[in-house]
């Protein structure tokens, strides 16, 4: 039933299309069609031959016949409707094509925007900490607002339920940690310094740190993708419009949710952490439990652990500002929520090594 | 009256989710180059039933037959054909947030022909012109669209691989009454112009009275009665009586009328 489009110049010098002018000859047609018009500029072209005719098709024999075409000859009353709609439409949708710039000013001038976007981005961020104090600050007096239950919701969300991932991955870091120390300590015969190692190491910084980054890629992006679908479908302006403050409706439980259960998740990091350096020094280093502990218990001082704490409460705060900030600032489509997710978790897990450098020198500078 | 085609057949179709009956032995055609109109309550299994038609939802028993071939029982090669007759334009419009309207127009041309990226542009262009869009919306994401433009380049969209039946649900909804009437003289426009098959789900009876040749009832989960506006009209039933006769029905009537007198008189 289907036969291919054609396109051919008679004897006479008439131009003839034949065959099925749909779609699916469309490729070779377009060929053909500029074949033919470097031939002849415009003119006469015999349609009667053309078994089956659609839009693509219809434009094909517009662009042959070019400004003449009533040159186009053989059309039945529907085709010739078909060829006059697609002819209407045509002239109004002279597509244009803005002139593209050289790609070193496209260069420049994307180097420039992404600069400008970082700087508000912090700018933006920094406003929101301070909307959040503000928030926090106005609905503290007033225990009627405190929203109990969605915070217990948001602890056993980002807490309880990150206890087994937090756990899991620190024990595994903790015995890594161990493993290395046991290699290099040995060459030096001070194997046994490897408690301190994973004691030290756990303490101030790997406990905290891994908390923090798996909360980031965990409850970040989760609250980043839940405000942002609330934007994307009107949820948010309808909190707004219903006599509701958003940021004490959404943000301040997340935000409270994550400074309760940051700290604790931290402290189960460390012992966790703590507890694989341990197994590894009992199984593979001939340190029996009751050594390591007498050695832990000498060496580790109770201010490590304080430090490490000390800079839980604060990457809680900053990880739900950034994922619930980009969750505002999504707009519209699914995809602006996916890359608003993204952007969070990569400013979060950013904004969280980077306190955590500073913090290591302003620590190491006070001698704590 | 002559035998028409008949390009969709429903018979006997039965959807059932869970304990929930919402077709039950219903049966419907819908010939070669009408405008088929379906009304219903809501909730009473019209969009389920362009489900069905579209191959998008299993029914639990019955047969759907479009192009004479059975839906349920085809590969997934003859399937592709198939949809490739056929356009639909979601209630929402269901355009890809990510591309802009004339990628969204390109996506089906991209997958099923290989053409060269210049003819699919002056394509690309042809649909969104065609279906009533100026020009720079093409390069527009539908984020940036407004909800009457949103339902053009959707339409753009379901017109992409010209398509011999067009599916439309509730096309009308949400658009002012202006842009609704325009959505209706565009798709008459259409169906004449490209010789479409139209099977139209809407609420709206302006709709029904200006562009529809029948206008299907689903009512008691079963197609009560297919047939002219003017025989549904009569027919012996307190919804249909209700529907027609109450006040939106009446007015929507009067319109019509008034709007065909104005025509013969001119």
């Amino acid at each position: 039933m289907a036969q291919a489009g054609t396109l051919d110049v008679d004897s006479g010098g008439r131009v003839v299309a034949a065959g099925d002018w749909t779609l699916a000859s469309a490729p070779a047609l377009d060929q053909r069609v500029v074949e033919v018009k470097r031939r002849r500029a415009s003119g006469a072209v015999d349609a009667s031959g053309i078994s089956r005719l659609d839009t693509a098709g219809a434009e094909l024999l517009l662009e042959l016949a070019g400004d003449a075409r009533d040159g186009i000859t053989g059309l039945d009353e529907g085709r010739r409707a078909l060829v006059d709609a697609v002819a209407k439409a045509q002239t109004e949708a002279v597509a244009k094509v803005p002139p593209q710039p050289p790609g070193i000013v496209v260069l420049l001038a994307r180097t420039g925007s992404a600069v400008e976007a970082i700087w508000h981005d912090a700018i933006a961020l920094v406003g929101f900490i301070g909307l959040m104090l503000q928030t926090l600050a106005r609905t503290m007096p007033n225990p009627r607002r405190w929203r109990v239950t969605p915070l217990f919701f948001h602890i056993e969300q980002t807490g309880l339920d990150a206890v087994p991932i937090v756990a899991l991955l620190s024990f595994l870091v903790g015995a890594v940690v161990a493993f290395l120390g046991a290699t290099v300590l040995r060459d030096f015969g001070a194997s046994v310094f490897t408690v301190e190692l994973v004691g030290y190491s756990f303490l101030r910084e790997f406990g905290v740190l891994l908390t923090a980054i798996l909360i980031a890629g965990r409850s970040g992006s989760a609250f980043t993708a839940q405000i942002g679908s609330m934007k994307a479908r009107e949820e948010i302006d309808a909190i707004r419009t219903l006599g509701m403050d958003p940021v004490e409706v959404l943000v301040l439980p997340r935000a409270l949710a994550l400074l309760i259960s940051m700290p604790m998740l931290t402290f189960i990091a460390m012992l966790a952490g703590i507890f694989g350096g341990a197994i590894v020094c009992i199984f593979s280093l001939d340190i029996s439990p009751g050594m390591f502990l007498q050695r832990f218990h000498d060496t580790a001082s109770v201010r490590h652990f304080w430090v490490g704490m000390s800079k839980a409460p604060v990457f809680a705060f900053l990880i739900a500002a950034i994922g619930c900030l980009e969750g505002f600032k999504v707009s519209g489509s699914a995809e602006s929520v996916g890359q608003h997710t993204t952007s969070s978790v990569v400013q979060s897990i950013f904004v969280v090594i980077m306190i955590d450098a500073l913090a290591a020198i302003f620590f190491m500078k006070l001698d704590v | 009256m002559t035998e028409r085609e008949t390009v969709i057949e429903v018979h006997g179709l039965r959807n059932q989710f869970g304990t929930q009956v919402v077709h039950d032995n219903l049966d419907l055609d819908v010939y070669k180059g009408e405008i088929l109109g379906v009304v219903g309550g809501s909730g009473s299994g019209k969009s389920v039933l362009l489900r069905s038609i579209i191959g998008l939802n299993r029914p639990t028993a019955g047969s759907v037959k479009v192009f004479g071939q059975e839906v349920t029982r085809l590969s997934e090669a003859q399937r592709s054909a198939i949809e490739q007759r056929c356009g639909v334009l979601f209630q929402n419009g269901a355009l890809f947030s990510s591309l802009t309207v004339a990628e969204n127009v390109m996506v089906p041309l991209r997958e099923h022909h290989h053409l060269p990226m210049d003819l699919m542009q002056r394509l690309a262009a042809l649909k969104i012109a065609l279906a009533g869009l100026p020009a720079e919306a093409g390069a527009k994401y539908p984020s940036e669209l407004s909800g009457g433009m949103v339902k053009r380049a959707a339409l753009s969209r379901s017109l992409a691989l010209d398509p011999e039946i067009l599916f439309l649900d509730e096309p009308t909804a949400g658009l002012d009454p202006i842009g609704a009437a325009a959505f209706d003289q565009l798709i008459l426009t259409l169906r004449e112009s490209l010789g479409l098959t139209v099977f139209l789900i809407t609420h709206d009876l302006d709709t029904l009275y200006t562009i529809c040749d029948r206008v299907a009832v689903i009512a008691k989960k079963r197609v009560l009665i297919a047939d002219t506006l003017d025989k549904v009209e009569r027919f012996d039933d307190p919804w249909v009586q209700e529907y027609f006769q109450g006040p939106r029905g009446r007015a929507a009537e009067h319109a019509a009328e008034h709007a065909a007198h104005a025509a013969t008189e001119h």
